[in-house]
């Protein structure tokens, strides 16, 4: 077996593990922009709770990306283009979310602000979805053909597994909103984000389970399946913590669900990186799918060094920023009476 | 249009777009972290101002660079497949680690920066836009590598027919990047040099527009006050600051572009001679530079340019530093051309439609010549402009003249042009290859890819048309967005940025309701957010 390639597909299931725990909390923050978040104050409270890190996570992303493409070009090209028209929605989707973060507060004014508010939250939506779709039609299969290119038309990737993907990443994502919350803010949006956690956990990790045990079903191993299991417990755990009042283990908790959840369907799809739902003589593996050996040494060496550091800065400034936000702390907006138009007002005086 | 085309032109708008916001990020994200540390030395009031003005403009443009720039990257799998399978052991590479050490760098620490004023040592949040701006230039630098390596590629063996890395070094020091990238940044400068420069022109104007300012016996300003929050006696410092770094910014950049664009000429000489023919609309070999051709540039074989004016030598001097050596023209390259790389398209499924055609080997003469003489001329026309502003602006105000000021606020525009038109220049010039050959001595001569290759062969044009539709769409509405955005702040001076010099108590909304969060804060909250959304 390939020792590098193996590295490789190692990493870059980290890579995407550590986005979605960290994107994770910060799109599923963003969904409930609309419908738990009451007020302006409110809507405030939950943007300022992720503002200072959202964009240093949605990097896990673009490292996901690059990584692929560094380590397995050929993975990287078959799956974006397979993926066309979801991955421009999702293109769009993260465009008008991170806009949205920092011109809401921007103008003063409500009409505008909720057009940003729809913007977040639909925007975090559409996001979760389609990352979660892509990921799931990477471990269950694209029809591609023997160059790795999708037969059958623009939407030929649509499966029951694209919905149960997308759905599987937005429902996750809202539960782990609400544990980021509940961990991050104080009064009143605390106690409600952690009461719906612990109502809606059993629903919101329904698919997300029957992803991890489609891909076990297809390609499991023992291993794997026993990940599953102990991902299982990780969840009971999260919920009874939730549910005494430990509001930072129940957020570990749920952490530990998804590492063992992305554990038990990557090293289930080992070592195809993209199977051919056509033939399986097509499918992409670490083999046939990676860069040399050399590009890989070098990515190696540039991962060690760059990936030790990023943990160390990123989790520092989680520490820079680590008081709970409430109601209180919000200041008021911002309305600055424009230089020039304020002009006329002060002559009135 | 097929496939092709559409791609073609999804890129180059969406690439020239970010690359609007690019070079602002870069030039003025290091002028804003020049200043803090002035503040930070001196204390002077007006230099907090002026992070606080500049920074808030940079940060709404910063976003815009984050959100487009995710779209570039991703666009090399979704629409161009097949140059992703064929560059990827070397071209992703640089791209992975611009991610990795480069983009974390700068959203992190920018994050630190926003909402650090308070809970940071004014020392480490100073170091963290420091490092935020080291950042941006770190990923100017990974993503050029990656773009000299189409221009020019080195460190590589060609194995089953694709370019394996075989020497990072070279990848990672091609000379193309070296030069590239301090020109690159030259450029960034010199937007955020006009950008000062024309804003503060702005204000002081107004500052005299409004009788704030009165200009004194001695023909120097009196700077006033005015009741109104943050239009003091400072803001005519924070002013008058700003033009004057503006316009030394603008004029050392242009200095800089000049410098290192001729270093660029002279290996792209070497490198991509057709490219460099192309922009002389040279069709002769000789020595001569055109300051105007006239009749049919974009003829291919030429026979209907005249160069109205020519100044003999200097094209040689462009080329090689000497006034006599003969420089090739199109017509001697084109055989060249053919003869090493084939006059038709192999007869490959990969061309598509394409496979067989005779190729196209000069680039569109009218885009290579206008665009290499659009860069140079709005580059020089703003350092012009800001060496007159300076002139002008002597007695430490400005002209109350309202065309002047409207030159100095449009000529904003001036140095974006030339980025602009120094990237379509750089990479339609490359064309028909996405990956050129270069037939100089270490560059690979055998290493070089079609564009007509490089597209992804499973999507429809139906799809890229989409997206291209749905792309350009959205990029327009937010740039309208963000340009209404950009004049509001500017308009609102100094306190748009800076709520505690403006403190104008309103506990109502315009309808009436009570304002959400509003007075019974606890004292001490702002321990918590310095600043919020
Ligand atoms: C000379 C500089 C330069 C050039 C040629 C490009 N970019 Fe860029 N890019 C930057 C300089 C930059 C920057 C200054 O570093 C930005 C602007 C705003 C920002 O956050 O970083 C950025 C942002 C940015 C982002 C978002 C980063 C984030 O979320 O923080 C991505 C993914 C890319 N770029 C990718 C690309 C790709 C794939 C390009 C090639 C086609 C490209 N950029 C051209
Ligand atoms: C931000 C600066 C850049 C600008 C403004 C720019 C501009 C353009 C333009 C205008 C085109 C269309 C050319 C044509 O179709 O004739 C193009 C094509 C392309 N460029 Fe660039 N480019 C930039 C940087 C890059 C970089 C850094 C890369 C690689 C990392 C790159 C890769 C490509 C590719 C793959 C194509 C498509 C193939 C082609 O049509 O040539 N570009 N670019
Ligand atoms: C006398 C002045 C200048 C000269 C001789 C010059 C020369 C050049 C040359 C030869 C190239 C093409 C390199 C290639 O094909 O790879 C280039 C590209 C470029 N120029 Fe200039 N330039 C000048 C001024 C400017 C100015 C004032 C700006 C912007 C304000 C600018 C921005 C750019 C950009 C963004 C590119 C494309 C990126 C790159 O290859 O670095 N240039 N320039």
């Amino acid at each position: 077996m390939e020792l590098l390639p193996t590295i490789w597909f190692i990493a870059i299931a980290v890579l995407w593990t550590g986005y979605l725990f960290l994107e994770g909390f910060d799109l599923g923050v963003g969904m409930l922009m609309k419908g738990f978040a009451r007020n302006n104050t409110e809507r405030r409270v939950l943007l300022n709770t992720v503002g200072p890190v959202w964009d240093g996570n949605e990097v896990w992303l673009l490292t996901a990306a690059g990584a692929t493409f560094a380590a397995f070009p050929l993975w990287y090209a078959s799956l974006f283009s397979a993926l066309y028209l979801p991955l421009l929605l999702v293109l769009v989707a993260l465009i008008f979310r991170a806009v949205a973060f920092e011109y809401r507060g921007k103008v003063d004014n409500p009409r505008w602000r909720a057009r940003w508010d729809w913007a977040i939250s639909l925007g975090s939506f559409v996001a979760a979805f389609g990352v979660g779709a892509a990921l799931a039609l990477t471990t269950t299969g694209l029809p591609l053909n023997a160059n790795g290119d999708r037969e059958g038309g623009p939407f030929a990737w649509f499966s029951a597994y694209a919905v149960l993907g997308g759905l599987a990443v937005v429902a996750f994502s809202l539960l782990h909103g609400l544990a980021f919350l509940a961990l991050k803010t104080d009064g009143d949006v605390r106690h409600r984000a952690r009461r719906w956690f612990v109502r809606l956990l059993p629903v919101l990790l329904l698919p997300i389970a029957g992803w991890a045990v489609s891909v076990q079903l297809l390609s499991g191993e023992v291993w794997t399946v026993l990940a599953v299991a102990a991902a299982v417990v990780a969840a009971v755990l999260a919920w009874n913590f939730a549910r005494t009042g430990a509001e930072g283990r129940a957020f570990l908790s749920l952490g530990i669900f998804l590492l063992l959840g992305s554990a038990s369907i990557f090293g289930a799809a080992f070592p195809v990186v993209l199977p051919s739902t056509l033939n399986p003589d097509f499918n992409l593996t670490i083999s046939n799918a990676s860069s040399s050996d050399y590009t890989l040494g070098l990515m190696s060496i540039v991962a060690c060094i760059g990936l030790p550091l990023v943990l160390a800065y990123q989790a520092w400034t989680y520490w820079v920023f680590r008081r709970r936000v409430s109601d209180a702390h919000i200041p008021e907006a911002h309305s600055f009476l424009p230089a020039i138009a304020a002009k006329a007002l002060a002559r009135k005086d | 249009m097929d496939a092709l085309e559409i791609a073609r032109w999804q890129f180059g708008i969406t690439t020239v777009y970010h690359f609007m916001m690019v070079p602002l990020t870069i030039g003025l994200g290091l002028v804003v972290a020049v200043i803090q540390t002035m503040w930070h030395r001196t204390g002077k009031p007006e230099y907090l101002r002026m992070t606080k003005f500049w920074g808030k403009l940079f940060l709404i443009n910063f976003i815009m660079g984050v959100a487009t720039g995710i779209v570039q990257e991703f666009q090399f799998g979704m629409a161009w497949s097949e140059y992703s399978r064929f560059v990827g052991d070397v071209f992703g590479a640089p791209l992975a680690m611009e991610a990795l050490l480069a983009f974390f760098v700068e959203s992190t620490f920018l994050g630190l920066w926003i909402f650090g004023w308070k809970q940071l040592k004014p020392a480490i949040h100073l170091a963290c836009l420091w490092i935020a701006v080291i950042g941006s230039v770190f990923s100017a630098y990974f993503i050029i590598v990656a773009n000299s390596w189409m221009q020019h590629p080195v460190g590589v063996e060609m194995i089953d027919g694709r370019p394996v890395m075989t020497d990072a070094w070279a990848v990672f020091t091609n000379n193309t990047a070296l030069v590239a990238v301090p020109h690159t940044l030259f450029g960034s400068l010199a937007v955020a040099g006009s950008f000062l420069l024309g804003i503060a022109w702005y204000h002081l104007w107004r500052r005299r527009h409004d009788g704030i300012d009165t200009i004194g016996a001695d023909g120097s300003v009196v700077p006033g006050e005015s009741a109104i929050p943050g239009r003091d006696r400072a803001d005519h410092a924070v002013w008058i600051r700003s033009l004057r770094i503006g316009a030394v910014v603008a004029m050392i950049s242009f200095a800089g572009t000049s410098f290192t664009g001729d270093l660029q000429g002279k290996l792209m000489f070497e490198q991509q001679p057709m490219k460099m023919a192309a922009a002389e609309a040279a069709c002769h070999d000789g020595t001569g530079f055109s300051i105007l051709s006239l009749g049919n540039v974009g003829s291919k074989n030429c026979d209907e340019v005249v160069a109205v004016i020519e100044v003999p030598g200097i094209l040689s001097f462009l080329a090689k530093g000497n006034f006599t050596t003969e420089v090739q023209g199109v017509n001697s390259l084109l055989d060249q051309y053919k003869a090493d790389y084939g006059t038709h398209l192999p007869d490959n499924p990969i061309y598509g439609e394409r496979a067989g055609q005779e190729i196209q080997y000069v680039p569109v003469m009218e885009v290579t010549y206008w665009g290499f003489r659009m860069m140079i001329g709005f580059g020089g026309f703003a350092a012009a402009a800001a060496l007159v502003a300076l002139w002008l602006a002597r007695k430490g105000t400005v002209p109350a003249s309202r065309g002047l000021m409207r030159l100095a606020v449009f000529g904003i525009l001036a140095p974006f042009g030339a980025n602009a038109a120094g990237w379509i220049f750089t990479e339609m010039g490359r064309q028909p290859f996405v990956v050129a050959p270069n037939p100089d001595a270490n560059g690979i001569d055998q290493v070089f890819m079609f564009t007509a290759a490089a597209v992804s062969p499973g999507v429809s044009a139906g799809e890229l048309l989409t997206s291209l539709v749905v792309l350009t769409s959205v990029y327009a509405v937010l740039l309208v967005v963000e340009v209404k955005l950009l004049v509001k702040y500017i308009r609102g001076g100094v306190a748009s940025a800076m709520p505690e010099l403006v403190h104008v108590p309103v506990d109502e909304n315009e309808d009436g309701t009570p304002r959400d969060g509003g007075p019974g804060k606890p004292a001490g909250a702002d321990d918590v957010l310095a600043f919020a959304y």
